[in-house]
């Protein structure tokens, strides 16, 4: 197994249920803050990502709820809740 | 409206023993859990240390699903290119009453819940609690899903980022010097292989932690721990250590090159991962720790910051089930009185203070301050490397004699240095 499997396969193995909102949003006109470009390093998922406009995008499909992008970032640029009851990830194993 | 005794925000594990022990005593106790089941959302390295709690819930263990208990410990010091593994196993350690398991929450939490039921708890799953109700400043339900649940007490045990302990004002704000992530793969294998791999008999198990370049020099680690047929393998890494690493490794690509490293890769192989999985984790102890109780609101494990990493043992479950035992406890202690009042659920903080809980809080107080320095990450792991590299080398020719092979990576500086980090861990 010394073939690196890609984060995008590995998330492909848990089982996610859909939630009817975003439960992470990237607050209006914080797209630009500094502080965001810190949750491209250390989500473990890698769901943000920053643009060629220097914005930083957020897809939560595959998010882990972890909750290292809100205390590395903050409450001042995150709107942050977790998935409604039943919804997100539910790991099998833990 | 519906009263009950005590509502419970979390159902892992301070919320089901918190469960467990009051409905065993008669109160009528609510649970509520976001996930699916219980365990659907709570993430471990992989080990539980048994010996603290055992007398807390003596009917508990004999049935508990671990995996397998741990028969062999073991440390290994990576270098860039070399590591050094010390292994610590024998009679002691085989021997019951076993120190401690290796546990998956998905089965185990799940199976918790049951015996909680069992009690007369009453579970909840798939309910996201989203506020609590306060009433002159006191804490008399929560709102989960649009309905209002009142109580006596609620106890927080919504985990490490407790939006209901910040709800009701208990908890300090999230300062991400406080905080590592862990990240971390369930590796299926077969069993026969898993057992002939790692020289285990039976149920027996292994962990091994790893410390130095696994984090790429960063405050942090790996492990590895051994499941009845799975393997838990990860990284824990500090939340500011990532972020001022100079190399920007993302958390992802540690784990990724953590697996790609020749003395795992070949401890996997033949696996299939199964799962990836990932968490927050409290490391700030006792400075980091907001209040514990409130009028009518009680906060037990992550979410009162009760998880601890000194190095080679990092903790959390035990002080989780212990802290939900003496919430349950303060609970019902308050019920006797009919007082729910900040100053009666006080007794709670009484509790955890006389129990190892607060005393190893105590004890290591320092230890996030002293264990987080970069020499222990690089310096340390390398200097072994290099002095094991040395001793076993057969240069083509001569071999140099062996103290001066040791004293040349101990110069007068190295030893002060050394001295230096010693003082430093006086602390601990």
């Amino acid at each position: 197994m010394s073939e690196v499997m890609g984060l995008k396969a590995k998330l492909g193995l848990n089982v996610f249920k859909e939630d009817k909102e975003f439960h992470i949003r990237i607050k209006p006109g914080r797209e630009k803050d500094e502080r965001l470009k810190k949750a491209v390093i250390v989500c473990p998922s890698g769901l943000y990502s920053a643009n060629d406009a220097g914005d930083v995008e957020i897809s939560v499909d595959g998010c882990l709820e972890c909750g290292t992008c809100l205390i590395a970032c903050g409450e001042e640029v995150l709107e942050w809740h977790y998935p409604s009851g039943g919804a997100g990830v539910q790991f099998r194993f833990g | 409206m519906e009263k009950f005794d005590v509502i419970i925000v979390g159902g892992g594990l301070a919320g089901l023993s918190a469960a467990y022990t009051l409905a065993q005593e008669g109160l009528e106790t609510l649970v509520l859990e976001r996930g699916d089941y219980s365990g659907a959302k709570n993430v471990t390295g992989g080990r539980m240390y048994v010996n603290p709690i055992r007398d807390l819930f003596p009917d508990l263990w004999k049935k508990a699903p671990f995996e397998r208990f741990i028969a062999r410990e073991e440390v290994s010091i990576m270098a860039e290119e070399r590591s050094v593994t010390m292994q610590y196993d024998g009679n002691e350690l085989a021997q019951e009453p076993y120190q401690s398991f290796s546990l998956l929450r998905g089965k185990f939490d799940k199976w918790f819940a049951r015996e909680a039921e069992r009690k007369g708890a009453m579970l909840v799953s798939k309910a996201r609690v989203d506020d609590v109700i306060m009433e002159d400043g006191k804490v008399v339900g929560v709102r989960a899903d649009g309905d209002e649940l009142r109580a006596d007490v609620v106890i927080a045990c919504d985990g490490v980022l407790s939006f209901i302990a910040e709800k009701a004002g208990l908890r300090k704000p999230l300062a991400s010097k406080n905080y590592a992530v862990g990240c971390k793969e369930i590796i299926e294998m077969d069993r026969q292989l898993l057992e002939d791999r790692f020289n285990l008999q039976g149920d027996e198990g292994m962990a091994r932690l790893y410390m130095g370049d696994v984090t790429g020099g960063s405050f942090g680690g790996g492990f590895l721990y051994t499941n009845k047929e799975s393997l838990s393998l990860g990284i824990v890494v500090g939340i500011d250590a990532l972020l001022e690493n100079e190399e920007a490794f993302k958390a992802p690509e540690l784990l990724d090159r953590f697996k790609q490293r020749p003395e795992i890769a070949s401890l996997i192989k033949g696996g299939q991962t199964a799962e990836y999985s990932a968490h927050v984790i409290p490391e700030g102890g006792v400075k980091a720790m907001g209040s514990l109780y409130g009028s009518g609101i009680l906060v037990a494990g992550d979410a009162a910051g009760f998880s601890m990493n000194i190095g080679v043992t990092v903790r959390g479950m035990e002080y989780a089930m212990a802290s939900g035992y003496y919430a349950a406890q303060a609970v019902m202690a308050a019920k006797a009185r009919n007082d729910f009042s900040g100053a009666s659920l006080a007794e709670y903080k009484k509790l955890l203070d006389k129990s190892f809980v607060m005393e190893d809080f105590n004890n290591f107080k320092e230890s996030l301050d002293v264990l987080d320095h970069s020499r222990f990450f690089t310096f340390y792991p390398e200097l072994a490397g290099s002095i094991m590299r040395d001793l076993y080398a057969v240069p083509a020719g001569a071999k140099d004699r062996i103290f001066p092979t040791i004293k040349k990576h101990m110069t007068v500086g190295e030893i002060f240095g050394i001295a230096r980090d010693m003082w430093r861990l006086r602390k601990i």
